[in-house]
């Protein structure tokens, strides 16, 4: 699968600089692409072909969770590689389960269950093994050291 | 956070308007003036409730191929401190200590990495192995396949 984007100059500059985030203002993109040199019709536009072409996944509030009550707790599962499209399919329909990645390991799948209430996470994941039959190693977040994803296009 | 406060997370769970008045639109939608939300969201970024209104990167798409969950099993009683070190670190993403699971998972300490070439990585992992040093008892690479869903936060209706 080659999906090697086509980003120009403008594209990488709009990326890097909205993921380190967005004024709280009346008219914050106009504020962003005073910035970048351009108007803030033109920033609306490839923001939207951006996420259209999948490049940006979001574009929005990352927001703490925890701050507000909740919590995030990661979770992995050793799924036989027969029954891995399936459980996929089980998993992502939960809609408390926010991100969910394949990985190589013998823990081949791992995903972030979002929960507004705490208590809510055991119940949720407990219901994901009642679905898809397969234990789940509950991996919530002891100690945060460091968060920031930065990927620069 | 009261309730207009929750609604507005909802509204903005999936992202923010992409229109020029962004905080007017959500305004529209909750009976609010633009002043208002933007006072809101303002106060949930101060308090943290908001870490930052940012684009959000598909790794692959960007060329970021090569994005491994490196996990080490590191000494209790030094774990504070590494963790502080290897979180400083300019490419990882995120570090976190977490719960081992023995036998099968003697690993406390995570660390994303995220490189273009897997020799990027590898060079990345080389120099957490070093800041860890005879801490460091194990340690494993998982590296990601495949995004099977991304869709960040869903609040209940």
């Amino acid at each position: 699968m080659d999906d090697t984007p086509v980003l120009d100059t403008l594209d990488r500059a709009i990326i890097n600089t909205l993921q380190h985030g967005l004024p709280i203002c009346p008219r914050p993109y106009r504020q962003v692409a005073e910035q970048l040199g351009i108007d803030e019709a033109t920033l609306l536009q490839r923001l939207v072909s951006l996420m259209d072409a999948g490049m940006l996944t979001r574009f929005g509030p990352l927001f703490q969770i925890e701050k507000m009550g909740g919590r995030f707790c990661l979770a992995a599962m050793s799924v036989p590689e027969e029954q891995f499209e399936d459980v996929a399919r089980l998993v992502n329909a939960f809609p408390e389960v926010a991100h969910n990645y394949q990985r190589q390991h013998q823990l081949n799948m791992w995903f972030v269950v979002a929960c507004p209430d705490p208590q809510a996470i055991q119940t949720t994941l407990e219901r994901i093994e009642t679905a898809t039959g397969l234990a789940v190693l509950a991996m919530p977040k002891e100690k945060e050291f460091f968060v920031n994803l930065y990927l620069p296009a | 956070m009261d309730e207009i406060d929750y609604r507005l997370v909802q509204l903005t769970q999936s992202g923010l308007p992409l229109v020029s008045q962004p905080f007017a639109a959500l305004a529209l939608q909750l009976g609010l003036t633009e002043q208002q939300v933007i006072d809101r969201m303002m106060a949930m970024q101060q308090h943290g409730l908001i870490r930052r209104i940012a684009a959000v990167p598909n790794h692959y798409r960007l060329g970021y191929r090569h994005n491994g969950m490196t996990v080490w099993d590191v000494d209790d009683s030094q774990i504070d401190v590494l963790g502080q070190q290897i979180g400083a670190l300019s490419f990882v993403s995120h570090c976190y200590q977490r719960p081992r699971h023995l036998p099968a998972w003697p690993y406390n300490l995570f660390a994303m990495v995220h490189g273009k070439t897997r020799e990027e990585t590898t060079q990345q992992i080389a120099v957490i192995r070093t800041v860890l040093g005879d801490a460091c008892r194990g340690s494993d690479t998982l590296y990601s396949t495949r995004i099977l869903k991304k869709t960040g936060l869903r609040l209940p209706e």
